[in-house]
This record gives structure tokens, sequence and C-alpha cells, in this order.
């Protein structure tokens, strides 16, 4: 039972507010794509024991989607942020350097 | 014999009689006793038999961790199975059952397993039902399942009421003991909001019963006035008869508060379950009492020395004349000393130590107790009843040195601190290798949000045994834990206790140390399992090095007993057995609850009506006033058919059809998702949503389209309408809308942000009613209003405008191949258009119909429906739905993925229809079968059937399904074998078995 913070509303919404939405920063491939890649995209997952970056909706209050950076380890969330980027924004990854020093996730460092 | 002693007893009330029974027997205990200890002053020492063995067994224990003395509460309604003797209160007109046992506890059929003892040793499971397979369902299966199982599953449905509550606390405090209630005076006094949890009736532990002074005070008069201090704080909560059965994530812990078990008569809720949110938690709970492992330390009157002594001194039950104490530690010499001091005969404790000499060690022998150092017990003699003990060295294995004659024997193994809900989010615990036991390792602590500890241990949960070091841990847990939550504590010294000092404990996992096989098979571990030292020994010896494979290879430490009594001897033997050191060997993973909670506490509210919200239409009363049968759809309740006097169902879905068919029927659509999709790009994004071109639609027009997951199988269909330039209105299936809702807001806030698009689900905005059917617009004009004519409202067009003086929007869209109207109205008009066109349609004979109406009509023109034609695995193209397919477009969901080669492959079975040769209706999901066998032995496959109805129009039965080649093998006939074992033979068609040139419906 996490409880996230909503970027949008601004509520600290418990779990069953919220709906998890798997791995975040996905690059969608489409058409003329390779199967490589459109197989890593469709199901190609990380798995880490540690940092993990996320997507969840606050379903059950606002409905928007937003991202989240924890532990999937020791439950510790680091922040949470919009979902319209590309990729975690530097007061994120500041804030885990902080408490994780040396952390990678794919090839974000 | 167990019996009443006539001292005075710390929690009975002696002046309230209560009568109770066990097993029919009739028994009568007091006020304030437990099942259990009513029923050992009634002299009834054994309770139940073991699960595997059907062994004798009397109670061990005296709280929570009890094995043995599991019972049946109640009957009927209230009937409830596995309940501890141990923490059931005694009320008048209980009733109790033993369990494990036929036909009856003294005398158990099933005891015959007990005397084949040596054939069911551990993974006797798996080992002796391999083989023969066949034996496997006339023989094995009938014997498992008549044993399998504890206790008995109650018939009724459950009568009680229980509740769910909802609690922000800044420091929550596990336990009443002393050091719970030390801890949550210390972290009160902050301010902070603090919430205390005692799973028992009674404030203050163990600690009254084990004595000690504290700030000069006996501890039942310190307790007394602290609770008393704490019930006068506003910011503290206490509840008694309220365990903490779990700690999870970020500070969640639930409570489970027994309101009533022990006042059946008493209203309101049974149970509640507590919902805290914590910014701390302090786990005050406490430590058990372990068992010693030695041949027969199971047989009734065998217990724990501290339940022996809680027994004494809490409710004045003596367990036997003769106690002998058996120990490894200083602890079980106050239980010596207790019962010698009520007059009791204590003939030796039997301390496996080389030397004892603590304080508590010495007031024993002051009192004339003859204490044999070294010494073990080599086997219980006794039954159903302990008569004496054979004693040996402790380092030898086994030889009599003497027989004690005796009733009772009192153990002690030491002291494992409670560390269950440390564990379960995720705390650590160490090896204390002097104290021998895991504690806390407070390094280690759960983590909450912030990443910082979030459970404070405190007390004797935290390792700590001598009652000042208790009080001192306690009132630092609580102010650290007050600090935690952001309050600045007071600084306050703990209070000063004395107890006696105590000679450091020396780990015993089996005695005699040297003990051979025979003496093992009867050393117990885990009670409630028929586990034994032999049994742990075994599984060492078969390979299972861990600890979690050994427990679920033996049962060791499963069911109600979760670790609380067997742990730490198993995980020892384990480690012994292996030669390893036990911190190499670890405990076994603490899973919540810590004991079991009822099923209906975690239900609360939510059974019967109220589970969940039923969604209903404007006309839901209307169909019920109708005698619709109900049909579930998601959170709806559609009418499924109408019967009529003495009609049956399959008789209403034909008379339905026909009459709509043949004049004009009506259908309650309002079910029927409906998104309003608006803004600059609503077209551009319909083009990556739906299969189909929906940007080139005109304002006025409808298209049918489909909906394909980005894995590109099709997962919602349905009628889009284009508004105005900017809006689009997309119907979804009933039970799709809330999901495709979700669906278009995940892409457009993740994926296509930029884009100017807003979505709203608008389903239950407006009510939809279909009018159907060759008399549909005459039916319409008859209501009187806008225009309905062909050329003004032709198919697959919208309008706006009036009828019967109602605001409507007319769509000119069929699922049924008649001439169809879909009229929206707001959802406040529903009702009244609905009562309108009924009453208008009277002339024409209207048929109110239901949903099997409406799948079979549209089955009779080959429409598919998503989740019988589609099921996760279906793409459009399987259903020959190619023309909805854009090849204009460059991309949509589901398009890159329907380009790879499974997907394109010319053998993924297609859409047909099928035509039994006699006219009977094919069996739903029926596969066809071909020539061959696969490789595991079975018909091989060649396509299966997906909808199948009787047909009234066309009185025979018909059917969609998918086939391997079928749009190429039209006229053949496939065989579907049945499960009644017939085989139904059907010739392939077109899907479209109705007016295949769209004439009805294009008028």
């Amino acid at each position: 039972m996490l409880i996230l913070h909503c970027p949008y509303c601004g509520v600290d919404a418990e779990e069953t507010e919220l709906h998890a939405g798997g791995e975040a920063h996905l690059k969608r491939f489409g058409p003329g794509s390779s199967d490589a890649d459109f197989e890593s995209y469709l199901f190609g997952r990380e798995n880490p024991k540690g940092v993990h970056f996320e997507r969840w909706r606050h379903v059950n209050g606002c409905g928007k989607w937003f991202h989240a950076a924890r532990c999937t380890a020791t439950l510790e969330v680091f922040g949470t942020y919009s979902a319209q980027v590309l990729e975690p924004p530097q007061d994120i990854r500041d804030a885990i350097t902080a408490k994780r020093p040396g952390w990678s996730w794919r090839d974000i460092q | 014999m167990s019996t009443r002693l006539a001292t005075k007893a710390r929690l009975l009330n002696t002046d309230k009689q209560i009568r109770f029974s066990f097993n029919g027997k009739q028994m009568i205990g007091y006020e304030g006793d437990t099942l259990a200890s009513a029923l050992l002053a009634n002299g009834q020492m054994m309770m139940g038999r073991s699960f595997k063995y059907h062994r004798p067994r009397g109670v061990i224990a005296s709280g929570a961790e009890e094995p043995n003395a599991l019972v049946g509460l109640g009957s009927g309604a209230r009937f409830e199975p596995n309940q501890r003797a141990t923490t059931t209160e005694l009320f008048d007109g209980l009733s109790a059952t033993s369990q494990n046992h036929w036909p009856s506890l003294e005398f158990d059929i099933g005891a015959v397993n007990n005397k084949l003892a040596r054939f069911f040793p551990a993974g006797f499971y798996y080992k002796t039902f391999m083989a023969p397979r066949a034996a496997w369902k006339s023989v094995f299966e009938p014997i498992v399942r008549q044993s399998a199982g504890l206790g008995k599953v109650p018939k009724d449905r459950d009568a009680d009421r229980y509740e769910h509550f909802y609690a922000f606390m800044d420091v929550v405090v596990v336990g009443g003991g002393v050091a719970g209630l030390q801890a949550a005076k210390a972290a009160a006094q902050s301010g902070a909001k603090v919430l205390l949890l005692e799973q028992t009736a009674h404030w203050g532990g163990r600690a009254p019963v084990d004595g000690g002074v504290i700030d000069g005070q006996p501890v039942d008069k310190f307790v007394e006035e602290l609770v008393s201090e704490l019930e006068t704080m506003p910011n503290v909560t206490l509840r008694l008869r309220c365990m903490a059965s779990g700690v999870y994530d970020h500070g969640y812990v639930l409570g489970y508060e027994r309101l009533t078990d022990h006042a059946p008569e008493a209203s309101g809720p049974r149970h509640r379950l507590w919902r805290v949110r914590a910014k701390q938690v302090v786990t005050a709970t406490g430590a058990i009492e372990r068992p010693l492992s030695f041949a027969g330390n199971d047989v009734p009157g065998v217990m724990l020395a501290s339940a022996i002594r809680d027994y004494a001194v809490d409710y004045g039950v003596s367990v036997g004349d003769r106690t002998v104490v058996v120990t490894n530690n200083d602890d079980a010499y106050r239980t010596a000393i207790t019962l010698k001091n009520l007059g009791l005969e204590v003939p030796a404790v039997i301390d496996a130590r080389a030397s004892a000499g603590g304080e508590l060690a010495e007031e024993a022998k002051a009192l004339g107790i003859r204490v044999e150092t070294g010494k073990g017990i080599a086997k219980v003699q006794g039954s159903k009843r302990v008569t004496g003990v054979a004693i040996c060295s402790q380092a030898g294995e086994g030889a009599v040195i003497e027989e004690i004659p005796c009733d009772a024997v009192a153990m002690s193994g030491g002291w494992s601190p409670v560390v269950h809900l440390w564990s379960h989010c995720g705390g650590k615990l160490i090896w204390d290798d002097v104290r021998s036991m895991f504690r806390p390792d407070v390094d280690k602590a759960p983590t909450g949000a912030d990443g910082q500890g979030f459970v404070v241990a405190a007390g004797s949960a935290n390792g700590l045994l001598h009652l000042q070091n208790i009080l001192a841990d306690a009132q630092a847990a609580g102010a650290s834990a007050a600090k935690a939550a952001g309050f600045t504590p007071k600084s306050a010294a703990a209070p000063e206790a004395q107890a006696r000092e105590e000679a450091p404990i020396e780990p015993v996992w089996l005695m005699p140390q040297g003990a051979g096989p025979k003496l093992r098979m009867k050393a117990w571990l885990d009670f409630q399992n028929d586990v034994k030292v032999s049994d742990v020994m075994l599984a060492a010896q078969e390979g299972y090095e861990s600890v979690e494979h050994t427990k679920r290879y033996t049962t060791l430490g499963m069911a109600t007993d979760q670790g609380k009594l067997s742990n730490i001897n198993g995980l020892a033997t384990l480690a012994r057995s292996l030669n390893a050191d036990i911190p190499q060997v670890g405990t076994t993973t603490f899973r919540p609850p810590y004991t079991p909670i009822s099923m209906g506490a975690i239900a609360g509210e939510a059974r019967g009506e109220i589970f969940q919200p039923l969604r209903k239409t404007p006309m839901h009363g209307w169909h019920e006033e109708h005698g619709a049968h109900w049909e579930p759809v998601g959170h709806w309740r559609r009418p499924y058919c109408y019967p009529r006097q003495g009609e049956s169902h399959a008789d209403a879905v034909a008379r339905e059809i026909n009459q709509t068919r043949k004049s004009v029927g009506m259908l309650d659509a309002s079910t029927l998702g409906k998104i309003i999709v608006k803004g600059p790009d609503a077209g551009k994004f319909l083009d990556m949503l739906y299969t189909n071109m929906m940007s080139t639609l005109k304002p006025g027009k409808c298209r049918y389209g489909l909906m394909c997951s980005e894995n590109g199988f099709l997962i919602d269909d349905g009628v889009v309408a284009r508004i105005d330039e900017d809006t689009f209105l997309c119907h979804t299936t009933t039970g799709g809308a809330d999901r495709i809702h979700g669906h278009m807001e995940e892409w457009l806030q993740t994926e296509w942000w930029d884009w100017k698009v807003y979505t709203a689900n608008v389903t239950e905005q407006y009510a939809q009613i279909a009018v159907v059917g060759p008399n549909a617009r005459k039916l319409l004009e008859k209501l009187g209003g806008m225009d309905v004519s062909k050329d003004t409202l032709p198919f697959m067009q919208w309008q706006d405008g009036e009828l019967a003086g109602i605001g409507v929007r007319v769509y000119r869209i069929s699922f049924s191949g008649e001439l169809s109207y879909e009229i929206a109205v707001p959802a406040s008009n529903g009702r009244a258009l609905w009562d309108k066109i009924a009453e208008a349609g009277a002339e024409f004979g209207i048929m109110p119909y239901g949903t099997e109406a409406l799948h079979v009509m549209r089955a009779e023109k080959g429409f598919i429906m998503i989740g019988d034609e589609t099921d996760g695995t279906v793409i459009p193209q399987d259903l020959g739905l190619t023309w909805a397919i854009s090849k204009k477009k460059e991309d949509y969901l589901g398009k890159r993925a329907q380009a790879r080669s499974h997907m394109t492959d010319p053998k993924r079975w297609k859409l047909v229809g099928l035509e039994t040769i006699d006219g009977s209706v094919l069996p739903d999901g029926a596969y066809a079968v071909a020539e061959g066998t696969n490789a595991n032995g079975q018909r091989n496959t060649q396509g299966r059937v997906t909808s199948t109805y009787h047909s009234p129009t066309l009185g025979k039965g018909i059917a969609m399904g998918l086939v391997l080649n079928g749009p190429d093998r039209m006229g053949e006939v496939i065989d579907f074998p049945g499960t009644d074992g017939k085989t139904y033979k059907a010739r392939i068609c077109d899907p479209v078995f109705y007016d295949k040139d769209g004439e009805k419906q294009n008028v």
C-alpha cells in the first residue's frame, strides 16, 4: 500500500486511488520499425532491484497519468513528476543520486 | 487431572459463573476465563488431535501462539472453525467442539496414522502418491480429500456484521504490555497522536505474572496507574482485543478488533478492521517461549513453563499436582517457585545447563525444590496424559537415570522476540548468540517513502528480557518514534524497576543432545502440523538446504502457527543437520496476518447488495415492473428477456425477435458507451485509435469502427458519429466504456500530449432507445416532431430534433438488420421517452426486447460481438473485417503488430458461418476436430464455435466460428464433438444468414 504524491492535483494518494501503468519512458515503435525494435518496445521491460521509473494513473482521483521514481527494494520514493516528458527531469535524478550514488537505469545515470 | 485452585486468581471474577459446553458436555467457568483455562479447570486437558497423526493433544500455551487447542465455535450461521481456546474469552452459552477426529475426541479412527507414523515421513505426499498414476483418481484423491483441511468449513452465510475503520496516526504502538504502555506514554507526551493496540482483553502483558517492582509498586499497580494516565490524554487512543495483524508499505497497519466475540449478545459489528496509516510504528509485541525438543514433548500435560504459570496466577488453574520443570534458562524457575508457593508439588527442576546459579535458582532451592543440572528428559511417559518423565544426562544419548512420576511438565527452551510485525515490511533480524534468539536488527528497520525506518521495536520484542531494560528501551522507543514523526519528545527517565538477575541461557536444540532416531521421531518441533526433529533431519539429508524449501517440504511452521512456536527450534535443527550456523540458515519469511483474521473483517461492509454498486439505466424501473430476467453486464443489469406467464426464456426470446422482425421492437441501449472526443486534433487522434479512417467522416454521418490494442488484437467496436468539425461521439460496447475512455486518456496524456483533444465519458448522461423493425418509422412519425424519412435521415446518419415534444438525437444505425433508429436523450428524459414510445407503439404491438434477442438478431446478420468473436487473440483480419481497416493510413494502434509474420499467417483461423446438418444448435465453444493427433496425443483441431444460437427467424441453429482456411471451404461439413458425447456436423457457410443485401435496414 504505497502512497504517491500526484504532481497534478497535489494529493498524497493511497495506492487504492492509483492504477499502476508499468515501466516509464517507453519509446513507441510503429509501422516501418524493425521486428527487434518493435518486440523490445512491446515486451522488453526492466526488472530492477533498486531504482525504477514507473507510470501511474491517479485513476480514482484527478484521472491524470504521472511518473514515479522509486526503489523497488526499499519502497523509497525519490519523487513523482509529469507524464509529459521523455526522460526523468534533472531534479529527480539529483534526488536519486543523493540517495543512491552511482545508480543507473537503462542508459540513464 | 487439571483443576481449579482455591486461591484468588488475577483475572477471574469468581462471583460470576459462566455456563458453556465442550463437545456437548455442559461445563462451568468464571467471568474472566478463557475457554482454555475453563476447560483445564474442568479437568479437560485433551482439547484436540493433531492434523497428520491424530495424536491426542492438550493445550500448550496460554496465548496467541497456541498450536493445539483449536476448536470449532458456535453453530449454524455463527459457526467458526480453528478458533484458539487460549484467546477465546468465555461467555454464557459458548459452545465449542474439538477438531481432527472421528468419531470422537477420546476414540479416533484416524489415530491409526500415528501407528503408521514411520510410513508418513517428511515429503510423504510427494513420495507416496507418485505411482501408479491410475490410483490417483480412485484411491489417493478421495483419501486426501477426506483428510485434508483443518476444521470444518462453515455451511451458512455469516450472520454477523463487520466494518472497516480508517485512521491516521503519528505513532501506532502495538502491544499493551509494560513496554507498549511506557512507549505510548513517551510518544504521547510529545503531543503525537498515538494509537495503542493490545490483542488480549487486559493491559500489562506478562509482567504482572512474572513479578518485579516498578517505581516501588507491584507491576499490576504500575500498569493500572499508567493506563489511567493514558486514558486522560486526548491524543491517545487505547484499544483492547485489537491485534495488529500486519505492517505494510509506507506505514500501513491493519488492526483486527474483536468487538463482540466475548459478548455475542452485544449490538454492533462483530469485528472491526482498522486500516491505519502510521508515520511510525512501535512494535512492543513481547516474546514467545520456545518448547524444548524431547521425546514425547507433545503428550497432553507437557506445556510451556510460562503458560503453566499464567494458568495458575491469572486463572487459578492447576495443570497438575506434580509438575516437573525442564529448562535451559532461569525464567522457568519462576514457574517452579509459583507452583511451590501455591502449595503444589514440583518434584524437580531439570536444568540442561551444567550449572544453574541465578537468583531464581537459589530461591527455588531455598524453597526445597530439587534442582538437577546437566540433565534432560529422555522421554515423557503416558499417551493421553503425562504420567512421568525419564531423566537422563543432557550430554548423552538418553540412557535413563531415573524415572520421576508426575502429571505435568513445564518446559522452557528460552524466549523468542515476536518479530513478525518488524519483519512484514522488510525489517531484518540478527542472531544474538548470547541470548540465543533472533532479534530486530535496529540498523535495518523497514523503510518508508522517505527511505528512513518507520518501525521501532521495544522491550522484549527487541530482545530485552530484564524488566528495567525493557522499560528503558520502551521509553527510548516511544521518544524516538515521536521524534521521527516530527514531534519533540519530553526528556523523561524511564521508571525504575527491580527484578531478579538471571544467569545466561544455554541453547538446547535437542534433548538429550545425542538423542537417537527413536527419540527424535517422538520429539515434536511443530505440534500443529506434526513435524518432528526426525522430519527436518530427513529433509536436510535429502538435500533441502534452504529453510524456505524445508518449510514447504515438511510443512514446518505452516497453517495458523506461522513460525510462532516451531520456527527457531526447526531452523536450529536444520542448521545442526547441515552443520551450519543458525544465522546462515536464517528464518522463513514472516507474512501477515500475525494470527488469522476473519474473512468477515476483510470483507467489512462490502457484502450482499453493497458488495459493489449496481449501475441502473433510467428505464431500470420499467424493466423491473415488466418482469425482466436480468443479465449482469459489467456493473450494469440489463434485461436478458421479458418472460411472460408460463413462458420459458427461450420462448420469450423467440417472441421478442419474431415481433421485432415482423413489426417493431424496442431496446434499452443506454448502457452503450458514449465518449465525446473534441478538439482541433480529434480526427487525427481517432485515426490513430480506430483501424479505419475517421477524420474523413462528414459531420452528420456515422461510421462503424474497430479499435485494436498496440499488440494488434481487437479490443472494441462501435459506431462513431461526427457531431461537428471538432467533435466526435464514439459509441463503445457496454462493458468497454470505462476501459476505452481510459485507453484514450492514456494515449493522449502519455504519448500524444501535444495534440489538442479532450475526451469525456458521457455514457450515463444519455439514455438511448433503439426502435427497431419495419414499423419503426411509422411509430416515430406517430410520435410527431422531426422528419425521420429516408431522404432526410438516411442510413448511417444522425440528426438532432424533437420527438413527442422531447429533444432527441436520432442515429440511423442498426445492429439487427432491420430499419432501426437509436434515439439518445438526456438521461433525465429517458424514462419519459421510453413510456411515450411504448404507448404509441401499442397499436403496432411494439415488443420490448432484451440482450438475448439483440444477440440472436446480430448473429443472424453476421455481426461480430466483442467478447464472443474476440477473446484477446483475434485480429480484425481474422473476422473478415479488412474492409474496416484503412490501407491509406500510415499508422494506427495495432498496425505494426498486425504486420508481424504470425499475424499475416494464412493459417490463422478465419470467421465463417456454421449451420448444423440437422438444424440443432452447436454447443458454445466447441472445437472442430481434424485428422490425426498432436504431440500430447490429443485430437488435432481446425476451428471453434464463437457464437451459437437457435434462430427463430430461420427456425434452425445458426453459429459463427473461426475455422482453418474457412472462407475457402464454403459448403464443407466439419465435425464438432460435444461434451455430451454427441458429434455435431456443421456446414461452413457465409456468416450473414439474414438479408445479405441489407434491403431491410437501408429503407
